[in-house]
């Protein structure tokens, strides 16, 4: 049976053991009947010509892994960002770990997604934002169908969260094989401000394929930075449906680093729902083996006023491949949008590669929108130059590097977490620099 | 300390240095001059070790050793410093963050352990110091936005920072107004001791005022035509090079 039939099929049993007089049992029963209809996405589609997801999904995957497990903090400790205070979201393959987490109600809700599904005072909550900025596309689909657990974070109205919330998803490698779906649901109200950090981490090299579905909601005012964090094992793949939904005045900003997994397909969607609103899209991809990293972006300015600020930095080794798709499609009645598109990437081997493809869609006539890729190599003469300073040539390569992801890095506002990032990726390219950047 | 014995190199087989013959002794400065195209600033890449360069003959020996199999990091690594005619620019890298990763490699290389953070601190702003930079000026992206005088002046910083035993200058004295060649030109003689030498590249005596070479060297189409004391360099600047072109093809 393949993996789409086996989903299918599974959807009945599914259903049964959930509460199916919830409201999002329509939504449920609608989507499924979507990703029966459309299925996995297929090179002919024109949003995935450069990425297959073919050698993904031929596994036998186990689709609702039965048991709980526990794990040890300490062995896990090194994937948190641990050097400070947090709030924590932990999941087991795919079961909520509540001794690996710190969860609060207090003024503000980080719990579960399975509580405000089930629970009466989340209803409202529910019905007025769940699925609400979710494309319908297939993958979505397929995850709200199976949608019962992931972090839950409604943030309230004028309320400042000092501490940063981390949501992490292991998956332990008991089962063979495992197909994961996360379902995450962000709300921040009026002049609320939230620092979010996502991370999924396979601790075998038994395969896992991560569907994971985030919803956001920025309300007026709102100031939101979210981080993710994806260095998974290579024989893990995630396909990461991010949406946001912004509402006027508010600030939202999404750093995507890149390093690890078989297959990551991030697919970081916009939508811009009120004027003066700032989004801002950054990512480092630093890949090599057989790895395959697409960003595949859009920004939807649907008012006026506002900005956008995309910039992705990659670079590709050994027989890496990577794809840049960045959409953004202004509205006519957008007028006085700044859209700014930046995709650089270096290749530094023969057999690496990667796709570029802005695509700008402008129906307003007053817009600022600008866009550069560059594809390139490392710069030979600087090279040289560093080297002429007695930089061997890994550690000058790697110099290099970081100072061309460095624009992105720049902008990452928790220190801990530009320093962690400096770290995998001195790991990474096998260097040991002393300095942050 | 340097030896250079029948030097002939190349580059996308277009042959531009023709049997370069020259010796270098500890404490001492020579000049090398010569018109545009002569072979100067390859001369100095090829001692740095750049790649692009064929050595397809003769060798360059640095105290006795033969350096011409090394890397350009081993011969940092063994005291050849080159200021470049044109540095080069790394956005994203500042000045002092370059400095710590050069002198540390450099010492990694000679089995020592990483400098102390505040003998670095110490050492940047005493060195800084004595080239007038601006301590602002050390945070910033590697020569990104420097004038061409603040280039020269961090190639003189780095120089200082690194204390080789044979530092190239190579058209180091190009884009400096008068102010910037006198502290740079003081920069370099305050480095100087009996135990280095300086190979100062140029294009015109008005630097070697203020570094006084020991020997002048003209080259000219890849070889060294005349040699000789500073006054050679007085010459040059009142004749031209013309005349000596006469001589060779005479």
């Amino acid at each position: 049976m393949d993996l789409k039939e086996k989903l299918v099929s599974s959807f009945m049993a599914f259903e049964n053991q959930i509460d199916i007089d919830s409201p999002v049992h329509d939504v449920r029963s609608e989507a499924i009947k979507t990703f029966e209809q459309e299925g996995f996405p297929t090179k002919k589609q024109e949003a995935w010509k450069y990425t297959s997801l073919k050698s993904i999904i031929n596994q036998d995957y186990s689709v609702f892994p039965k048991q709980e497990n526990a794990l040890e903090y300490r062995d896990i400790k090194k994937y948190f960002i641990h050097d400070i205070d947090s709030y924590k979201i932990v999941f087991i393959d795919g079961k909520y770990s509540s001794h690996l987490s710190q969860t609060t109600h207090e003024g503000f809700d980080v719990c579960l997604m399975s509580a405000a599904l089930n629970k009466p005072k989340y209803r409202l909550v529910i019905e007025n934002y769940f699925n609400k900025a979710a494309t319908k596309d297939s993958l979505s689909s397929l995850n709200t169908a199976f949608a019962s657990e992931g972090a839950f974070i409604h943030i309230k109205k004028n309320k400042l969260v000092e501490k940063p919330i981390q949501i992490l998803h292991f998956s332990s490698g008991d089962e063979s094989a495992l197909m994961l779906q996360p379902r995450n649901l962000v709300v921040v109200d009026e002049n609320a401000h939230v620092q979010i950090i996502e991370r999924h981490q396979s601790l075998t090299d038994n395969p896992v394929l991560t569907n994971s579905v985030t919803e956001i909601f920025a309300n007026k005012r709102a100031i939101i930075d979210y981080y993710k964090v994806q260095n998974d094992r290579e024989t893990a793949s995630l396909i990461d449906n991010t949406f946001i939904s912004q509402k006027q005045e508010s600030h939202c900003s999404v750093h995507t680093f890149s390093f690890g997994g078989k297959l990551t397909r991030n697919n970081l969607n916009f939508f811009q729902n009120g004027e003066r609103i700032d989004s801002t899209l950054k990512g480092v991809t630093i890949i090599g083996n057989k790895q395959h990293v697409d960003h595949n972006t859009l920004v939807h300015h649907i008012e006026p006023n506002c900005e956008s600020h995309q910039d992705y930095k990659g670079i590709f080794g050994d027989n890496a491949t990577g794809v840049f798709n960045g959409r953004v499609i202004v509205n006519k009645e957008a007028q006085k949008t700044n859209a700014f598109q930046a995709n650089n990437n270096i290749l530094i081997s023969d057999k690496a590669s990667i796709n570029t493809k802005p695509q700008l869609e402008i129906f307003a006539d007053d817009v600022k929108c600008s866009h550069g890729c560059t594809i390139g190599q490392l710069d030979e003469s600087a090279m040289f130059y560093m080297r002429s300073r007695g930089i061997p040539e890994k550690e000058a390569k790697a110099l290099l590097m970081y100072a061309f992801s460095n624009n992105v890095l720049s902008s990452v506002k928790i220190p801990e977490i530009k320093q962690r990032i400096t770290k995998i990726i001195a790991n990474k390219l096998g260097v040991n620099i002393g300095f942050d950047l | 300390m340097l030896k250079i014995n029948n030097l002939h190199a190349s580059v996308e087989d277009k042959n531009i240095l023709k049997g370069i013959n020259l010796e270098v002794k500890p404490g001492e400065v020579h000049a090398i001059m010569g018109p545009n195209g002569s072979g100067k600033s390859t001369l100095a890449s090829v001692i740095a070790g750049k790649e692009e360069y064929e050595v397809e003959e003769g060798e360059i020996l640095l105290e006795d050793e033969n350096i011409d199999d090394l890397a350009a990091e081993e011969r940092a690594h063994k005291g050849v410093f080159l200021s470049f005619q044109y540095p080069v620019e790394i956005p994203g890298v500042s000045v002092t963050n370059f400095m710590k990763t050069a002198i540390n490699e450099t010492r990694k290389a000679k089995g020592l352990e990483e400098m102390p953070a505040n003998e670095m601190l110490k050492l940047i702003r005493e060195k800084s110091e004595l080239l007038e930079i601006d301590r602002k000026f050390l945070s910033r992206s590697l020569n990104e936005g420097f004038s061409g005088g603040e280039k020269k002046r961090n190639e003189i910083f780095q120089m200082a920072m690194l204390e080789p035993k044979l530092a190239i200058l190579d058209e180091t004295d190009s884009g400096l107004d008068i102010d910037a060649l006198r502290i740079v030109a003081n920069g370099v003689n305050k480095l100087k001791s009996k135990d280095n030498a300086v190979i100062v590249i140029t294009h015109y005596q008005r630097l070697l005022d203020y570094i006084v070479p020991d020997y002048v060297h003209v080259l000219y189409n890849g070889r060294i035509v005349k040699s000789g004391g500073k006054e050679l360099a007085h010459e040059l600047e009142e004749k031209g090079y013309d005349w000596i072109k006469e001589e060779i093809n005479a």
